[in-house]
């Protein structure tokens, strides 16, 4: 059999070389590619930022920078973190890639738009370091923005709400893409209840991205208008109300939350099956789940804002919504594991990065209950526990989820099989390193130390420089799994079409795909998830 | 916007109807997000709403109304001339439409005008001094017919595409899809002014 | 492909001049209403009457000139959950804003 040409060879629209076919391309999963190289490098700026700031922490006083550089420096490691690196990370390039060959089609409904929404995050990327480097340095107030401070002060706000203005865009019309994608191409033997989890997933989080975004871009549209027209909306002293801003902010923000984590479960929704061979548990109750989670996450967002002044029985309904959204979440956690039992387990980085996230998820998760329910809210509002609460999940969480996407999807999308060996130190150093980078902060935030403080009190030295040695595990564990991940371009040791035994369509087509991605009319099976052709083939000793 | 697939073997209008209409909720949503301060700052400032509802005139922006909903009925009659293969029909309607685009925005343009002229925008002495509700009335009055006017000028905008398409014959009876697409977005912008009528210039 | 275009040929509905000039009518008709009505005080009614002639109008728009009238499941469905969302918006504001 002549093996076609990958898509790497072949240029889409044709008849494009060089640097040209990849800047001009409609191929989404050239697309993908081209986020991951943005936001890879977006990533390690922001990791690099994350640990300056725990250096700075590590002991008291003045250390390495002074306090404006500070919160300059936190605002920054948020905003390219939260609108740079996690909400797109997942599902601009996992999902660009792999949902159309999940789907059995050979591209996004609308490529040229997704061009288009590549170049809007790039554009957003560019007002970012502009406003970096231009007139008054980059904000101080925090990735929020809050008023009034986002509207008095003189740095750099209008810059940076463009660049996230721009950057929702771009995450807009991405779901807007694959919603009318799983619709209208996907293949026509391939019923709902066919479709892989991932997709699913992605899914469910397009719709929060196509219904959320809007608000936080008129949000950001307003503090535009308000630093240069003075309307005095948000503005006690003209009538305005400063916490309807805190409103709009988290109608938004809090729904972007799933728009980060969901896709995320998506992955480990993927992962978990293949090396357990054995079917997914709750097949159904996973995509239900990502559905209720995509519906009760827009129920919530005034859980962030407790100790700001709003009325008792807001607090009181918020408080009692946002329990609603656990019981989803655990529905997964609960049919992941239920699937590893009596699975024939199979121990692959992967894998063991999905288990991570999975420990890790759970402990952001019941955190997250100790800050929904007011009563310990109140106490440990704005501490380190929240700052350690959304780490576990965003990072432990989805950060986790996309070192186990790219170890899983590697193979398939470069043709070629990585190390497992320091893979497994990098993985098993960053779990480490997690956990005692953010463990103290738990604890110090119930002690009671503050979130986004310059310096503290004595009596916070131990937690803080533990937290900092932490860091630095963390940072060493990331950067042996991406040297090694590198590496695999040298080595050259070729994958074959489907290394894992894993039973979805992306893993029928050869390593890396062919441009159309199919090489024969896709043969969608009636469950994604059935393992028995690969249990036999393994039984017979056919690998 | 619009995508054919280069093969062109695939055009899906369907398909591109839905992601139009995906479009659309978002800029609902955009809309909504003010819309959820007018309810809040009128729940707070009911009286002087009403105060400032007083200073608008009420038959300009019954004219506009009126003038959008005629425009928004020749765009979608345009749609039915060029898939009966009407076409001189449908460019004269199209223009129609451009035309009542343009009334519009010249209507707007004296009304603000008139207000600068009694002292009523953004930051001038008699909001800022005055009643804090009245401030906030004339400051959402602002940015929502401000956001509106671009919207208009935006439908303008694809509106010309798809006249220019149907004069070159790119827009066909048999592919109307720009056209059908300009069409919603412009009904959008006609839906987001039926309720800033009522909210701004009926509110007494 | 083929049956691709049978399913177009099905699901494009053609409104004819007639049926939108009635609903041009009525749209005017509900302006002029809503206009004279803004003359009588109806007490606390005002907002309400207003409001439900402008979601009449917007109806009339949204079902025969975005033809929402003659589309299929998804695009129906999807505007719902979108004004669904618009009110858990608006409404749950209020939560805040009304009990302060």
């Amino acid at each position: 059999m002549t093996a076609p040409q990958s898509f790497y060879h072949t240029s889409s629209p044709a008849g494009l070389s060089g640097i040209r076919a990849w800047l001009l391309t409609h191929d989404h999963k050239r697309l993908g590619l081209m986020y991951l190289a943005a936001v890879f490098f977006w990533f390690v700026l922001a990791m690099v930022l994350g640990l300056l700031l725990r250096t700075e922490l590590m002991g008291q006083g003045p250390t390495i920078m002074g306090p404006e550089v500070y919160n300059s420096m936190f605002t920054l490691h948020g905003v390219i973190m939260i609108f740079l690196f996690v909400i797109p990370a997942i599902p601009a390039i996992f999902g660009n890639f792999f949902l159309p060959i999940q789907l059995g089609t050979d591209d996004v409904f609308f490529p040229r738009l997704n061009l288009f929404s590549w170049y809007l995050f790039m554009l957003g990327g560019l007002f970012a370091i502009v406003a970096l480097f231009a007139g008054d340095g980059f904000p101080d107030t925090g990735w929020t923005f809050y008023v009034p401070f986002s509207v008095e002060v003189d740095s750099n706000v209008g810059l940076t709400v463009s660049a996230a203005f721009i950057l929702g865009m771009s995450s807009m019309l991405t779901g807007l893409n694959f919603v009318t994608t799983f619709h209208r191409m996907r293949d026509r033997s391939m019923g709902l209840m066919q479709i892989p989890l991932f997709t699913w997933s992605l899914y469910a989080t397009a719709w929060v991205q196509i219904l959320a975004t809007p608000v936080i871009s008129i949000t950001f549209v307003l503090v535009m208008v308000e630093r240069i027209l003075g309307v005095g909306l948000f503005d006690p002293d003209k009538g305005g109300d400063p916490l309807l801003y805190q409103h709009l902010f988290w109608m938004y923000s809090h729904p972007a939350v799933y728009i980060m984590i969901l896709p995320g479960m998506g992955v480990i929704s993927e992962i978990i099956p293949v090396f357990s061979r054995k079917s997914i548990f709750g097949y159904k109750a996973i995509v239900w789940s990502s559905m209720g989670i995509a519906i009760a996450g827009s129920l919530v967002w005034a859980h962030h804002m407790y100790t700001s002044g709003m009325s008792d029985v807001s607090v009181f309904v918020f408080s009692l919504l946002t329990f609603l959204v656990a019981i989803p979440s655990a529905v997964k956690v609960f049919s992941w594991v239920a699937t590893m039992y009596r699975g024939a387990i199979e121990m692959t980085p992967p894998l063991l990065l999905a288990l991570i996230f999975i420990y890790l998820f759970t402990v952001g998760g019941l955190t997250g209950l100790v800050l929904g329910a007011v009563g310990t809210n109140i106490h440990v509002h704005d501490t380190h526990f929240v700052v350690s609460h959304f780490h576990f999940v965003m990072f432990g969480g989805t950060g986790f989820a996309f070192f186990a996407a790219l170890h899983f999807w590697w193979p398939k999308m470069f043709g070629i099989m990585y190390r497992f060996k320091p893979a497994y130190i990098g993985a098993s150093l960053t779990g480490i390193g997690f956990l005692f980078h953010y463990v103290p902060m738990l604890i110090l935030g119930l002690q009671g130390m503050p979130r986004r403080y310059y310096d503290y009190l004595p009596q916070y030295e131990t937690g803080n420089f533990l937290a900092g040695f932490g860091g630095y595990l963390l940072c060493l564990g990331i950067v042996i799994m991406f040297v090694n991940l590198l590496m695999s371009f040298r080595q050259q040791q070729p994958a074959g079409a489907d290394p894992w035994g894993a039973t979805t369509l992306e893993w029928s087509v050869p390593s890396p795909p062919p441009l159309h991605n199919f090489v024969a009319p896709p043969v969608v099976a009636s469950f994604p998830y059935d393992f028995t052709t690969v249990v036999e083939r393994a039984g017979k000793g056919g690998s | 916007m619009i995508a054919h697939k280069e093969s062109g073997e695939r055009i899906d209008p369907t398909g591109i109807k839905i992601g139009m209409w995906l479009f659309l909720y978002s800029e609902i949503i955009l809309f909504g997000g003010l819309f959820v301060l007018y309810a809040a700052y009128f729940h707070r400032y009911s009286e002087s709403f009403a105060a400032g509802g007083e200073e608008l005139d009420r038959l300009i922006g019954a004219a506009n109304t009126v003038v959008l909903l005629i425009s928004s009925f020749t765009v979608a009659a345009s749609i039915t001339a060029l898939r009966l293969h009407q076409r001189r029909r449908c460019i004269c309607l199209l223009l129609f439409s451009l035309l009542c685009g343009v009334i519009f925005l010249v209507n707007k343009y004296f009304e603000w005008g008139a207000k600068f002229a009694r002292d009523l925008y953004p930051g001038s002495e008699t909001l800022v001094g005055g009643e804090p509700g009245l401030n906030i009335f004339f400051g959402l009055y602002y940015i929502i017919t401000g956001l509106h006017g671009i919207h208009v000028l935006i439908g303008m905008v694809l509106l010309t595409v798809s006249l220019v398409w149907v004069v070159s014959g790119r827009a066909t009876a048999e592919r109307y899809s720009m056209l059908d697409n300009s069409g919603l977005y412009w009904h959008l912008v006609d839906l987001i002014w039926i309720f800033v009528f009522p909210l701004f210039y009926l509110v007494l | 492909m083929s049956n691709q275009s049978l399913e177009q040929q099905q699901q494009e509905h053609l409104l004819g001049y007639r049926q939108l000039a009635v609903v041009l009518c009525l749209l005017l008709l509900l302006t002029v209403v809503t206009v004279a009505v803004s003359y009588v005080d109806l007490g606390f009614f005002n907002v309400p009457v207003a409001l439900a002639i402008a979601c009449g109008k917007v109806s009339l728009v949204l079902l025969f000139f975005m033809h929402l009238k003659y589309e299929g499941a998804i695009i129906n469905i999807s505007f719902l959950s979108t004004v669904l969302f618009l009110v858990i918006m608006i409404g749950f504001t209020f939560w805040d804003v009304a009990f302060r």
